[in-house]
């Protein structure tokens, strides 16, 4: 026992310690970020949001909430749709990256829903919504909220088998299994609720937010784009990680991940299409068309043509001639897509009547902390796959 | 005795239907369909709602009367321990002014073909809030007097700042101890039969606190004997579902910074569709992709 103990600690001190190169380009450009971002959120936290934000009494939601909370939780998206696709329809071939998948879904939600922290003024008062000071139940961010939370449970016990294995606990791994299929059952439907819910939270806003981009299906428009979203940002991110990460995959392995990016790009074709289609709905529905000659108009030209119906032609014509460029591409511009309709939501079309002098812009603390998060992930996600297996064949 | 003027002194015994159409019994009706839906708030939330029926009290600004002098501001920054404003400056009339965190009412000036019209602006106190629908900590509240106040358990999410139709509620950005201030209408003064500060220093009686109902008898009335002084309209009625705070006017609301364009359906209603759905999805769901995961299955 003692000396199980003791090896136990050894491991683990062994493993914190760094692996691969030190002094690659990706480091040296993100460390000096994440540390200036540590320090503005020092900042942050004892000056307040006024010294460190450009948000105003006009715009109180800016890219914390734009990019780091609406879109970094439709990007974590593809982790309920590939357990869906894995555990629900029982599709094996996919069963290679969901490992990696379900990983980055966790860390997004652990980072960029983290990030609601630094964007509530008075975070101190962060747990009330869910001890009960009060609960708020008619508040669709209060059932946010609790998704995010339930969620962020969840996807650590879908992940958890894996720490396990790690661990070299394999009992433990055997109990940890068991649990995946009801957990991702759960999983989806939070997701489900909660991909939507983000989009019902503007709601309210109605008289705020200009007529092209409001309409009452705004909660189902948010939950289908998570489903492009989220596979698009698989693509990015399983293209990119068998670069990084390739001397832990064997050639069969890579062939087949190949195969699976195309797959998915049919399905984000699939997915792209059916969110064009019932924005032309709403878009007829409400005669929107007397909007279109105006500023506005031309920047919804650019967002539905630009960065939905383009990337679906992408998708579709990379899938079908298999080039994995294209896919990529396409799936960079779908994501950049929900940036732009995320942001719309949030300080673009919101108040879209006030003059350009009123209007809010990032300030260069706010795009570095945003920036931080982002490379402060990256880093976590490469920590974990260095040393459990994720990427790897599991023994 | 002076108090006669400013306030509408609750008429027992007369019951009418006026067509205030959303009271207190809806507001619980409405917002009573939260998260869990139908099993929790459809047990609890009618109970609630069976007190004692209290008429939501609220105030009738008639502009055609305001001197523009700026009393309640000064009054309003005397009951809440801000920062006095100087009345005498009038100067300040050449910009539109916002409230801030330090000051919950201001008084704007319009230029109109009706001449200048002094406009007091605060919260409206809707009857049914986007702000208090949105805050998930309970933290801005509805009161059964009418009032919507702001407590101390707010997380500073701004998503009432983010709601309001009427960009009321504002945040302390400069503090690392922020909070978020707007007119409480008074309410510590109004539940034990006080009347807001800003009604009582009004010296032209331009502010006239008392039910909803008997202030919508009353403006009634007022453009009924003056048809030619006033425009014929009374905002905040049915804006938004309706607000405790009235307005009278003798032009167009557009033209003294109103904005008329944001329907008559009460916010929170937009989001009821999504809520309502929330239980079936809940239970619903995880039947389905238990049975497809079945299904599946045994086609292997
Ligand atoms: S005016 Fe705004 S802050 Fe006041 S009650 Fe209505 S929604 Fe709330
Ligand atoms: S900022 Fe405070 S009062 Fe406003 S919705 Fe959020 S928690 Fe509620
Ligand atoms: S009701 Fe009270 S808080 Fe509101 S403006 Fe008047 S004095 Fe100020």
């Amino acid at each position: 026992m003692m000396e199980a103990e003791i090896n136990l600690k050894r491991f683990l001190l062994n493993e914190l310690k760094p692996k691969g190169k030190i002094f690659t380009v990706f480091n040296v450009v993100t460390l000096p970020i994440i540390i200036a971002g540590a320090f503005l959120i020092f900042y942050r936290i004892f000056y307040g949001l006024g010294a460190t934000t450009n948000l105003s009494q006009s715009f109180p939601w800016g890219i914390w909430i734009g990019f780091d909370v609406m879109t970094g939780v439709a990007f974590a998206g593809g982790a309920y749709v590939l357990t869906f696709v894995v555990y629900i329809l029982n599709a094996k071939k996919y069963h290679l990256i969901i490992r990696a998948t379900v990983l980055n879904g966790f860390l997004a939600y652990v980072f960029y829903a983290g990030a609601i922290f630094l964007d509530l003024g008075r975070w101190w008062n962060i747990l009330n919504p869910l001890i009960g000071n009060h609960f708020g139940v008619n508040s669709v961010l209060f059932l946010v909220a609790w998704h995010f939370l339930l969620y962020m449970i969840a996807e650590f016990i879908e992940f958890s088998p894996v720490i396990a294995e790690w661990l070299n606990l394999q009992k433990a791994k055997k109990v940890l299994s068991a649990l995946t299929v009801g957990t991702v059952i759960f999983g989806i439907t939070l997701s489900t609720l909660h991909q939507s819910g983000l989009g019902a939270l503007v709601m309210m806003a109605k008289p705020n937010i200009h007529p092209l981009w409001y309409t009452e299906f705004i909660p189902i428009l948010f939950f289908v784009s998570s489903i492009f979203a989220g596979l698009s940002m698989v693509i990015v991110e399983s293209s990119i990680s068998h670069k990084v990460f390739s001397e832990q995959l064997n050639e069969e392995h890579k062939k087949e991940v190949d195969d699976i990016i195309l797959s998915l790009s049919r399905a984000c074709a699939g997915a792209l299409f059916g969110y064009f289609f019932l924005k032309l709905l709403v878009f007829i529905h409400g005669k929107h068309w007397v909007y279109i000659f105006s500023g506005m108009g031309l920047w919804y030209m650019v967002e539905v043509i630009g960065f939905v119906l383009f990337p679906c032609f992408l998708f579709l014509n990379g899938g079908r001639y298999r080039n994995l460029k294209v896919v990529r591409v396409a799936a960079v511009l779908s994501m950049v897509g929900i940036i732009i309709n995320r942001f719309n939501y949030v300080f673009i079309a919101y108040k879209w009547y006030l003059p350009l002098s009123e209007r809010y812009f990032p300030s260069i603390s706010e795009i570095v902390i945003t920036l931080a998060i982002v490379f402060a992930e990256i880093w976590v996600f490469r920590w974990i796959v260095n040393r459990m297996p994720v990427l790897r064949e599991s023994t | 005795m002076h108090s006669m003027d400013r306030v509408i002194k609750k008429r027992k015994g007369i019951k009418k239907s006026t067509d205030i159409k959303i009271g207190r019994r809806d507001f619980f009706r409405l917002t009573g369909s939260g998260v869990f839906g139908f099993m929790l708030c459809n047990l609890f939330g009618p109970k609630k709602s069976q007190g004692a029926e209290k008429e939501f009290y609220g105030v009738l600004c008639d502009t055609t009367r305001c001197i523009g002098c700026r009393a309640c501001e000064f009054a309003c920054a005397e009951a809440n321990n801000h920062p006095s404003p100087d009345t005498e400056d009038k100067n300040i009339f050449d910009k539109k002014r916002d409230t801030t965190v330090k000051q919950w009412t201001v008084v704007n000036r319009y230029k109109t073909r009706a001449g200048d019209v002094f406009v007091k602006r605060q919260c409206m106190h809707c009857a049914l809030p986007a702000c208090v629908s949105a805050c998930l900590v309970k933290a801005m509240r509805k009161r059964e007097e009418g009032p919507v106040t702001w407590d101390k358990n707010c997380m500073g999410c701004r998503l009432c700042m983010f709601s309001c139709p009427f960009d009321i509620p504002k945040f302390e950005y400069e503090s690392a101890y922020p909070t978020i201030e707007k007119c409480s209408m008074c309410w510590d003064r109004i539940k034990v039969g006080g009347y807001p500060a800003c009604v009582m220093a009004c010296p032209q009686e331009a502010l006239l606190f008392g039910t909803k109902r008997d202030l919508i008898e009353e403006a009634r009335t007022r453009i009924y004997k003056h048809p030619s002084k006033y425009y014929h309209y009374i905002f905040g009625e049915h804006e938004v579902g309706g607000t405790c705070w009235l307005y009278l006017s003798s032009v167009p609301f557009e033209e003294i910074g109103f904005r008329t364009d944001m329907g008559n359906t009460p916010l929170p209603e937009y989001t009821t569709g999504f809520l309502y759905s929330v239980p079936f999805v809940l239970v619903l769901w995880p039947l389905f992709l238990l049975a497809v995961n079945r299904i599946t299955k045994r086609e292997d």
